[in-house]
């Protein structure tokens, strides 16, 4: 087994070491980055994301506020097993405070019940299931950037409103891909489509031939592809040498990163419409932000995953200076009663059933013509209004929410 | 005409995506038969040289202006001398002990490679096109077939009976084989038995990069590509007999439209029908299908 702990990170370390404050358990703020370091995920989360969270430490000015702050990162492998143990051994042996991004959603779920259990921090970002602040909702989560319900409205509404009313789901057979599916596939009923077929292929797969057959076969319009990463990226690959599109099926990537499109180069990702949370090129903030990013990321532009744990931490951060605690539930409590304000995401809020709240983003894929260069990928299609972009807190089922 | 439920004509389709499949399986476990069944070494690096292999096809595009067919002959070749240098500088002090050593070091190289690679290139992967004489393809009625994979099932075909024949048919083969069994008397015969090895397992090696290379157009030049198939590579070679190079080819391809049926039938279960059949084989048989008990 490779070591569990990848790296080791001090971030912000004080030049003149000031007394441990009382309220902060043994005197660091310790910050687990817990993601795919390795596999499919690992550009759209990964080290990025722990490049993330330290640009957050470093902005929120810890050192000066004689507040330590410790980073460190592990790779889950996507394994619930894995991730938990981790998880488990950071709380009880190495004091971490607060555990965040966790892409894969069945790794986040496991993790969502550890965290509860110990009374510690969880900040999602780069998990998808809408059941996180749905039916498994917890006072020590908060979800902070993207879920399946967003989605499903964002990217699935837009394709039904254009006439895409017959559906064929390829679905990643685990639970991010169960619930984006069960998502879309309400948005596509509820506005009188059907859907003809689904097949669950198994996480992750590098062949889509035989899926995309079947999909081919069914005759929908749409075909849905309910998977994320490296997954996404083969389906889109194979279903253009496949014929699918010129066949006079669309594909619909319900859940698309700008990894992805850069991996599948335009040529190939043209015309995809998609739903982000955050965009590098929306305003000089997002701008300047992303650039300092790639600087420290091979020249790579941040996906809204790490954009969104730079977010959370810094609100994290901001709630145990004004609570002078790093007491799990007592900062995630906080968090909610505090406005969010940051450059990326402008201001916001977090509901009581852990919702992070923000607009959600549209997006059109651009022709190869019309990009100026490398990750000038997006043009506008929509912008989703905060309000409409998440699920109604009182439709999610979560036990936190009083009816 | 449907048989359990599905049109036969759609079946008809699966079991030919199989084959494609099964095609790219037969090119890697043949390399891992050929270099386990003459060199008594399990190369788990086998799934790195074909990654390795896709790049090299990668880079020649992007660097030197190569194409795709240029890349069919480079690639064997560079990662085949890179083989060579890893089995003259390190493996080739494991002969004398046991296959586990073998194992280790290898299993030891490919983490090695795929973790610079992983840095250097991301998880998401690299584009490649395809060479525009192999796009398109053909309506065959119950399905369209990509030119591409069809040239697929082709070429390797061509490529497995070639290795098949040169050394089950072959007095080059049969040096090969006699090495096997008794490394001195061949060496007593005038031959160089050790240059004998490294060549055998730069052959191995370039069968890896060789289906790297044919994969590239349709998976992403991905560093992860190798540890996605490689393990599926060995339960394939274990069924069909471990050294046994008929047995890779025939379950190669015979696993490949397997799995293709099971995507239809029970998609979920697609990534294990193959561990499972594994399973069953070695409870009957445990020197695999084609394999001679030693």
């Amino acid at each position: 087994m490779p070591t569990l702990v990848i790296a080791f990170v001090t971030v912000a370390t004080l030049a003149l070491a000031a007394p441990a404050r009382a309220q902060i358990s043994d005197g660091v703020v310790k910050i687990g980055v817990l993601n795919d370091q390795s596999g499919p995920y690992a550009d759209i989360t990964g080290p990025g994301s722990v490049t993330a969270a330290r640009m957050a430490v470093e902005d929120f000015g810890a050192a000066k506020k004689n507040l330590k702050v410790e980073v460190i990162a592990a790779d889950h492998q996507n394994k619930p097993d894995v991730g938990s143990s981790i998880a488990r051994q950071w709380f009880d042996a190495e004091k971490v405070d607060v555990i965040v991004d966790v892409p894969t959603s069945s790794v986040a779920l496991a993790i969502n019940q550890v965290t509860r259990d110990k009374g510690k921090a969880f900040l999602v970002s780069g998990a998808a299931a809408s059941d996180l602040t749905g039916k498994a909702c917890s006072p020590n989560t908060i979800h902070w950037t993207y879920d399946t319900w967003a989605l499903a409205h964002g990217t699935g509404s837009a394709i039904v409103k254009t006439g895409g009313d017959t559906w064929f789901f390829l679905t990643a057979d685990y639970a991010f891909g169960h619930a984006l599916e069960r998502d879309t596939e309400q948005v596509v009923l509820k506005a009188g489509g059907k859907v003809l077929g689904k097949v669950r292929h198994p996480f992750p797969t590098s062949d889509f031939s035989s899926f995309l057959l079947q999909a081919q076969a069914s005759k929908a319009k749409i075909i849905g592809l309910a998977n994320a990463g490296a997954d996404t990226i083969n389906a889109i690959k194979q279903a253009s040498e496949f014929g699918i599109v010129r066949g006079g099926q669309n594909l619909a990537g319900l859940l698309v990163f700008i990894s992805d499109v850069h991996a599948l180069g335009l040529e190939k990702a043209q015309g995809l419409i998609l739903t982000e949370a955050f965009y590098w090129d929306q305003n000089d903030a997002t701008r300047s932000w992303a650039k300092k990013f790639a600087e420290r990321q091979r020249n790579a532009m941040p996906t809204m995953v790490q954009a969104g744990v730079y977010s959370a931490v810094l609100h994290y951060l901001k709630a145990v200076e004004q609570l002078k605690s790093d007491d799990g539930t007592k900062v995630i409590a906080k968090m909610k009663e505090m406005p969010t304000d940051d450059s990326l995401f402008g201001k916001g809020t977090v509901r009581a059933d852990g919702r992070k709240i923000h607009p959600m983003y549209l997006y059109e894929v651009k022709k190869p013509s019309e990009s100026k260069g490398p990750w000038d990928y997006y043009k506008l299609r929509a912008t989703i209004p905060a309000d409409q972009a998440f699920r109604p807190l009182n439709e999610g089922e979560c036990p936190l929410v009083k009816k | 005409m449907t048989v359990f439920g599905i049109p036969t004509q759609a079946l008809f389709g699966q079991l030919l995506i199989g084959l494609i499949n099964g095609a790219f399986y037969a090119l890697l476990s043949l390399g891992l038969s050929v270099i386990f069944g003459l060199l008594n070494i399990i190369n788990f690096s086998h799934g790195a040289q074909y990654m390795m292999g896709a790049f090299v096809a990668y880079f020649a595009l992007q660097w030197a202006g190569l194409g795709y067919w240029w890349s069919l002959l480079l690639a064997p070749i560079v990662v085949g001398l890179i083989g060579m240098t890893i089995e003259r500088t390190m493996l080739k002090r494991l002969y004398h002990l046991d296959h586990l050593y073998g194992l280790l070091l290898t299993f030891g190289c490919a983490l090695v490679i795929e973790g610079v690679f992983r840095h250097e290139f991301g998880s998401s992967g690299l584009p490649y096109t395809m060479p525009a004489a192999l796009t398109g393809g053909y309506n065959l009625g119950f399905m369209f077939l990509p030119t591409y994979r069809a040239w697929v099932i082709v070429f390797s075909l061509v490529v497995c009976l070639g290795t098949w024949y040169v050394i089950e048919q072959t007095k080059l083969g049969s040096y090969l084989r006699a090495a096997t069994e008794n490394p001195a008397l061949v060496q007593a015969f005038g031959i160089n038995v050790p240059r004998m090895i490294t060549l055998t397992y730069g052959f191995g090696v370039a069968l890896a990069a060789l289906a790297g290379v044919l994969a590239a157009p349709i998976y992403q030049v991905n560093p992860l590509m190798g540890s996605n198939i490689i393990i599926v590579v060995f339960a394939i070679v274990v069924i069909g007999g471990m050294g046994s190079i008929m047995g890779s080819i025939v379950t190669g391809f015979g696993l490949g439209m397997i799995e293709g049926l099971t995507k239809v039938f029970y998609p979920e279960a697609s990534n294990t029908v193959i561990f499972v059949i594994m399973a069953l084989v070695l409870l009957v048989r445990p020197t695999g299908l084609f394999g001679r008990a030693s």
